[in-house]
């Protein structure tokens, strides 16, 4: 896999970003830099081509509204890392990943098919209801709040692990 | 549909579905290339538009979800995603 024209520095730049967010958030990212690095260049030919940073493992549409899901971090990662240990791409990885004790896995498409996408959304009313459905869950140990299937696998404020939360609402 | 040749040990009709910028992708080249098979790959993210959709339903029509890697061999076996001992097995 190469850069696609694009310069070394800027892929290593935005390595060194994702990096820093990631561990800024209590998130951590595959401990093969070779992997890493290239599906950063992938993100990075994604935003070349499409104007935005599209996951470099699906085919984004080149419509940003239809692939808002995608773009990276994708709205699937938190519930792959936590139900998988990686996401999608396995750019971001569990601990046990990230120490290199518990091997990448193959993670299953999480994102709906075209089909089944298209449907949802014309059917946007089931969504809304939806929302509904989402748990809150509390950080016990700085109070965090989030909205979401399951606690993140690091708080992202205090880094207290994921069995530190309770369901709030 | 472009498709590029890769020569080798013949092991039935075998085509791999991939996108440039996936990491998977790359894997699952990596060990076609390891296990000496002949294969055609395409990288649908470079077809052109119409190109792209031809590979769009082809890769639907036996994985719905439309993922990459998707490796079909023979028309009849598929297997989605880098699923190295999968593949070992059917190539053997």
């Amino acid at each position: 896999m190469t850069g696609e024209g694009i310069p070394d520095e800027i892929i290593d730049a935005r390595v060194e970003k994702i990096r820093k967010d990631a561990e800024d958030g209590g998130y951590l990212l595959n401990p093969d830099p070779d992997f890493v690095r290239a599906l950063v260049a992938g993100i990075c030919i994604n935003e070349q081509r499409y104007g935005y940073a599209a996951c470099p493992c699906r085919l984004a549409s080149g419509n940003r509204e239809e692939d808002l899901d995608i773009i990276c971090p994708c709205d699937y990662r938190d519930s792959d890392l936590n139900d998988y240990g990686a996401c999608y791409c396995a750019l971001y990885v569990s601990a046990g990943v990230a120490a290199g004790t518990i091997k990448a896995p193959c993670v299953p498409e999480r994102r709906p098919g075209r089909q089944e996408r298209k449907k949802m959304s014309e059917n946007n009313s089931a969504n809304v209801s939806r929302k509904e459905l989402i748990p809150v869950w509390r950080c016990r140990v700085c109070g965090y709040l989030c909205a979401r299937e399951n606690p993140p696998l690091i708080c992202p404020i205090c880094k207290a692990s994921q069995d530190r939360f309770v369901r709030f609402m | 549909m472009q498709m590029e040749h890769v020569k080798g040990r013949r092991r039935g009709e075998i085509i791999l579905y991939a996108l440039s910028t996936c990491g998977w992708c790359a894997k699952t080249k990596n060990l076609l290339g390891e296990l000496g098979v002949e294969y055609s790959y395409t990288y649908v993210d470079r077809l052109s538009p119409a190109e792209m959709e031809d590979a769009i339903r082809e890769v639907e029509k036996y994985n719905p979800s439309g993922s990459f890697p998707t490796l079909v061999i023979d028309g009849s076996r598929v297997i989605v995603g880098f699923r190295e001992a999968e593949i070992r097995e059917a190539l053997k």
